[in-house]
C-alpha cells in the first residue's frame, strides 16, 4: 500500500507538486496521467525516495519512507524506465541478475532466478541470456527492463512511461503482458503515462494531474461518466472520439 | 656505420634498463595517484576544476625546465628528481580522461542505477568505470607515450636513460647515437601503447586472455628491461660494491676506504673524454667506477657537493664566476688558491689540482672576415660590434663573464644567438653569425681555421681544468693516488687533438678511444 498525505514538493525553479494526497491499495494499479510538467514523474519518484517531499509524508506499507534507508527501499521497489536504462556493457542475464548479485545471492540461485524471470517476460533464456542490450529490439529491451525490475521480488512496481519509446504493436503486446504480471504477482503498481487511452485501459485507478495539482482520482468508469472539471472532460475527449470513429468504421464495415 | 652502431648497442642494456625502470615506476606511481584523485573529485565539479587546472599548469612548464627545477627543489640528483618530474607530467591525461570519461556516461544509466538501489560506490565500480574504461585507458596510453619520450630529457639531471644516446651524440656529432636513442625511445613508446591497447580491447570485448596477455607482457617487458643491466653484466658477486651511505658535506673524512667511485661529466666532448680517462686511472687502482654523463653545469657541481657524484673536471674561471660569484680579476695561481680554500671551507670539496691545460672562453671568427674588418683583438671589436652577430652555447649569455666582457670593452652586439655548442662552429663557418665564443681547447678552432681574438684587458678569467673531489672521497688514499697521476700531464695540444678525434666527421673515435690515446700520450714512462 502506498499513501501520500498532503505532499508538497518545491524545486528551486518552482512548485512541482501541491498538496497531493492519494492512496494506492495493495494489489491495485494506479495510472498517473497528464502532460509534461504535470508532476506525475515527481509523484512516482516520491515512492522510492528519489525525491524527498518539502512537506507532507509518504508511507509505503505503513512506514514513513523518510525513516527508511533509501538503498534498501529502492531495492524493495522495482523500477522500469522509459529509455529502458539497461547497462550496455552487461549481458541480458547480467542486467537481470545485477541486484540479486549485489544482495548476495549464490551464483546458482541467480542463474535460476534470471531464467525464471526471462521466461516470465517471454524471452527464451538460452537465446537472449548472453546477448548484449544493443543486439535486442526496443520491445525486447523493455521486457528485460521489466525482468530486471522484478528480480529482487518487489511488492511494488514503478513504471515511468514504460511503453513511450515503443511502436504501437509492441506497446499493445507488452502492456497486456505487464497487466497480467501485475495481477499474477499481486503487485501494487504505479504507472506514469501521458496517453489517456492507455491510462483508461490499464489502470484500476487513474489520477489526472495538471501543473502539480491532482485534478481527479477515480476508476476509468468514474472518469468517463463524471469528469470533475472541463479540463478532465477535454482530456477524455480524445479517447471518446477515437472510440466513436472506430465504432462507426467497424459497424460500417460489418 | 655498422661498426659505430654496434659500438652504440654496447650501452643498450644500461641505457634501456635505466629508461624502462624510470618509466615503469613513474607510470605506476602516476596511475596510483591520478586514478584515485580523479575518482575523488569526479562528483565535485569545483574540486575537479582545481585539480585539472593544477595538472594543466604543470603541463605548460617545458619538460626540461620541470626536470631541472626538481634538482634544487628536492636537493637531489638522478633518479628521484627525474621520477618526480615524470610522475607530475604523467598525471594530466589520466586525470582529465578519467573525469571526462565518467562525467560523460549517459545520465539515463546513472539515473537507472540510482533508482535500482546501487550505492554510489557500486555505481562507480559496476557502471561508471566500466563504461568510461576506453577513455580512461586512452589517457593512460597518452601518458605512457609522453613519459617514455620525456624520460630522455632526464639525462642532464643525472639519470641514465636513452637520452644518453641523444645528448652524448649531439655533443660529439655522433648522429648514429642520436638516431639509436630516438628510434629506441619511439619503439618503446609504441610497444607500451600497443600492449595497453590490447589489454583495454580485451576488457571491452570480454576476452580476459587478451587483457592478461597485454598487462602480463607489459609487466614482463618492463621488469626484464629494468633488470637488463644486471643480467647482461654477469659479473661475479662483488661484495665491495656496497654503495657508501650519503653523508653531509665534510662529515665523511673518517669513514672506511672508498671502494666505488661515481665519475661525472658535463655535456661536451672534452668532459666525456676526461671522464673516461679518470675512469681508466680509477679502475687501474682497483676501484669500481660508475658514470653519470651529460650533466648540466650546475647540476654537476651541486651533485658533487652532496657526494652524489665523486669526481669531475671543472674549470677555474667557471667556478670563480658562477659558484663564488666573483667578478674581480686575478692571476691564475691566485684564482686556484682562493678557489681551493673556498671549496674546502664552504662545501668540503677538494680541488685536487690542475690537469695542465686551459679551456677558456675565447672570441673567435673566420680568418677572412677578421682580416677584412681588420680585427685582431677584442678591443678592435668595439666599433664593429653594432653590426655583428655573436653566437654562443646555452649558458654563456647567462654567465657573469659575458657582462664583464661587454663592460670591459664597451661591446654592444647587433644580435646574440644561442646554439648547442656542436652547431656553434658550423654557424660561424657558414657566416650565420660573425663571432662565436669558442673553447680554447677545442680542436675545431684549428680544423676550421678560425682566429682567436686576444683579450688584452683580461676580461675573461683563467679557465684551468681542475679535478674536484666530493666530500666522501676527498681524503681517500686510493682515489687521490689514482687521480694525482693525471695532474699537470695534459697540455692543450694533446687535449685539442683528442677532442678533434671525437668531434670530426671522418674517422670518428669514441670518447673512450680518445681517452685511451690521451692516456698513452700523457702517462709517465
Amino acid at each position: 500500500m502506498i499513501e501520500l498525505h498532503c505532499v508538497q514538493v518545491t524545486y528551486p525553479g518552482g512548485v512541482a507538486l501541491q498538496d497531493l494526497s492519494l492512496t494506492v491499495a495493495a494489489g491495485q494499479m494506479l495510472v498517473l496521467v497528464g502532460e509534461s510538467g504535470s508532476g506525475k514523474t515527481t509523484t512516482l519518484k516520491l515512492v522510492n525516495r528519489r525525491v524527498d517531499p518539502t512537506s507532507g509524508t509518504v508511507l509505503v506499507d505503513g512506514r514513513n519512507v523518510a525513516t527508511v534507508d533509501a538503498i534498501a527501499l529502492r531495492r524493495s521497489v522495482g523500477t522500469v524506465f522509459q529509455r529502458f536504462g539497461l547497462f550496455p556493457h552487461m549481458t541480458v542475464a547480467e542486467n537481470v541478475g545485477l541486484l540479486p548479485r549485489l544482495m548476495g545471492c549464490s551464483a546458482a540461485d541467480i542463474h535460476a532466478r534470471v531464467n525464471t524471470l526471462l521466461e516470465m517476460v517471454g524471452l527464451a533464456p538460452q537465446v537472449f541470456g548472453d546477448r548484449f542490450p544493443a543486439e535486442l529490439s526496443g520491445g525486447q529491451q523493455q521486457r528485460v527492463g521489466v525482468a530486471r525490475a522484478l528480480a529482487p521480488r518487489p511488492r511494488i512496481l514503478l513504471m515511468d512511461e514504460p511503453f513511450g519509446a515503443l511502436d504501437p504493436v509492441t506497446r499493445e503486446g507488452l502492456a497486456t503482458q505487464v497487466r497480467q504480471l501485475h495481477v499474477d504477482l499481486g503487485l501494487t503498481t504505479v504507472l506514469v503515462t501521458h496517453d489517456m487511452t492507455e491510462a483508461l485501459l490499464m489502470g484500476d485507478q487513474v489520477a489526472v494531474m495538471h501543473a502539480g495539482v491532482l485534478l481527479q482520482l477515480g476508476t476509468p468508469a468514474q472518469l468517463l461518466h463524471a469528469p470533475s472539471s472541463d479540463r478532465v472532460r477535454a482530456l477524455l475527449e480524445t479517447p471518446r472520439l477515437q472510440v466513436e470513429r472506430l465504432g462507426r468504421l467497424v459497424s460500417g464495415a460489418a | 656505420m655498422s661498426a659505430s652502431l654496434s659500438e652504440q648497442l654496447e650501452h643498450l642494456p644500461e641505457y634501456m634498463g635505466a629508461h624502462m625502470l624510470l618509466c615503469g615506476v613513474a607510470l605506476l606511481l602516476g596511475l596510483c595517484i591520478s586514478l584515485p584523485m580523479a575518482l575523488l573529485v569526479v562528483r565535485r565539479p569545483r574540486a575537479a576544476a582545481v585539480v585539472l587546472g593544477s595538472a594543466g599548469v604543470i603541463q605548460t612548464i617545458p619538460s626540461l625546465a620541470l626536470l631541472a627545477l626538481m634538482v634544487p627543489l628536492l636537493k637531489s640528483f638522478g633518479f628521484l628528481p627525474a621520477l618526480v618530474a615524470l610522475v607530475l607530467y604523467s598525471m594530466l591525461p589520466i586525470l582529465r580522461n578519467t573525469v571526462t570519461g565518467i562525467s560523460q556516461v549517459d545520465p539515463n544509466l546513472t539515473e537507472a542505477a540510482n533508482a535500482l538501489g546501487l550505492t554510489p560506490g557500486q555505481m562507480l565500480r559496476l557502471v561508471e568505470i566500466p563504461l568510461a574504461l576506453p577513455i580512461i585507458v586512452a589517457g593512460v596510453r597518452t601518458s605512457a607515450v609522453w613519459v617514455v619520450g620525456i624520460a630522455t630529457l632526464s639525462t642532464p639531471v643525472g639519470q641514465t636513460s636513452l637520452g644518453n644516446y641523444i645528448f652524448g651524440g649531439l655533443q660529439t656529432r655522433n648522429w648514429t647515437a642520436v638516431m639509436v636513442g630516438c628510434v629506441l625511445a619511439a619503439a618503446l613508446a609504441l610497444l607500451i601503447d600497443l600492449l595497453l591497447a590490447l589489454a583495454e580491447r580485451g576488457a571491452r570485448l570480454r576476452r580476459p586472455m587478451h587483457t592478461v596477455l597485454g598487462l602480463g607482457a607489459l609487466v614482463v617487458v618492463l621488469v626484464t628491461g629494468s633488470l637488463w643491466p644486471h643480467l647482461a653484466t654477469s659479473r661475479p658477486p662483488d661484495t665491495r660494491q656496497v654503495v657508501a651511505p650519503q653523508t653531509s658535506a665534510g662529515a665523511a673524512s673518517q669513514s672506511a676506504p672508498v671502494t666505488s667511485v661515481r665519475v661525472g661529466a658535463k655535456t661536451f666532448t672534452e668532459q666525456y673524454i676526461l671522464a673516461a680517462l679518470m675512469e681508466r686511472h680509477l679502475r687501474a687502482a682497483g676501484l669500481v667506477v660508475t658514470r653519470a654523463d651529460s650533466l648540466g653545469s650546475t647540476v654537476a657541481f651541486d651533485a658533487l657537493c652532496r657526494s652524489e657524484i665523486d669526481v669531475y673536471v671543472d674549470y677555474s674561471g667557471t667556478l670563480w664566476a658562477n659558484a663564488m660569484k666573483r667578478q674581480d680579476k686575478a692571476p691564475p695561481w691566485k684564482v686556484l688558491a682562493e678557489l681551493a680554500g673556498w671549496l674546502a671551507d664552504r662545501h668540503g670539496v677538494r680541488l685536487l689540482g690542475a690537469l695542465g691545460f686551459e679551456n677558456a672562453y675565447a672570441l673567435a671568427m673566420r680568418r677572412d672576415r677578421a682580416t677584412q674588418l681588420g680585427i685582431a683583438t677584442v678591443q678592435d671589436l668595439t666599433h664593429h660590434a653594432p653590426l655583428l652577430a655573436v653566437g654562443s652555447d646555452y649558458e654563456f649569455f647567462q654567465r657573469p663573464e659575458w657582462r664583464t666582457l661587454q663592460q670591459t670593452y664597451g661591446l654592444a652586439f647587433r644580435e646574440t644567438v644561442s646554439f648547442d655548442s656542436t652547431f656553434m662552429y658550423p654557424a660561424v663557418v657558414e657566416n650565420k653569425v660573425d663571432i662565436i665564443t669558442a673553447f680554447s681547447s677545442d680542436g675545431r678552432i684549428a680544423a676550421y681555421d678560425l682566429v682567436v681574438l686576444d683579450d688584452p684587458r683580461h676580461a675573461f678569467p683563467p679557465y684551468d681544468a681542475v679535478v674536484l673531489l666530493s666530500p666522501r672521497v676527498a681524503t681517500d688514499a686510493a682515489v687521490v693516488g689514482a687521480l694525482q697521476e693525471m695532474l699537470g700531464r695534459i697540455d692543450v695540444a694533446h687535449m685539442r687533438q683528442a677532442n678533434l678525434m671525437v668531434d670530426r666527421d671522418d674517422d670518428k673515435w669514441t670518447p673512450d678511444q680518445a681517452a685511451g690515446w690521451l692516456d698513452e700520450q700523457t702517462r709517465r714512462p
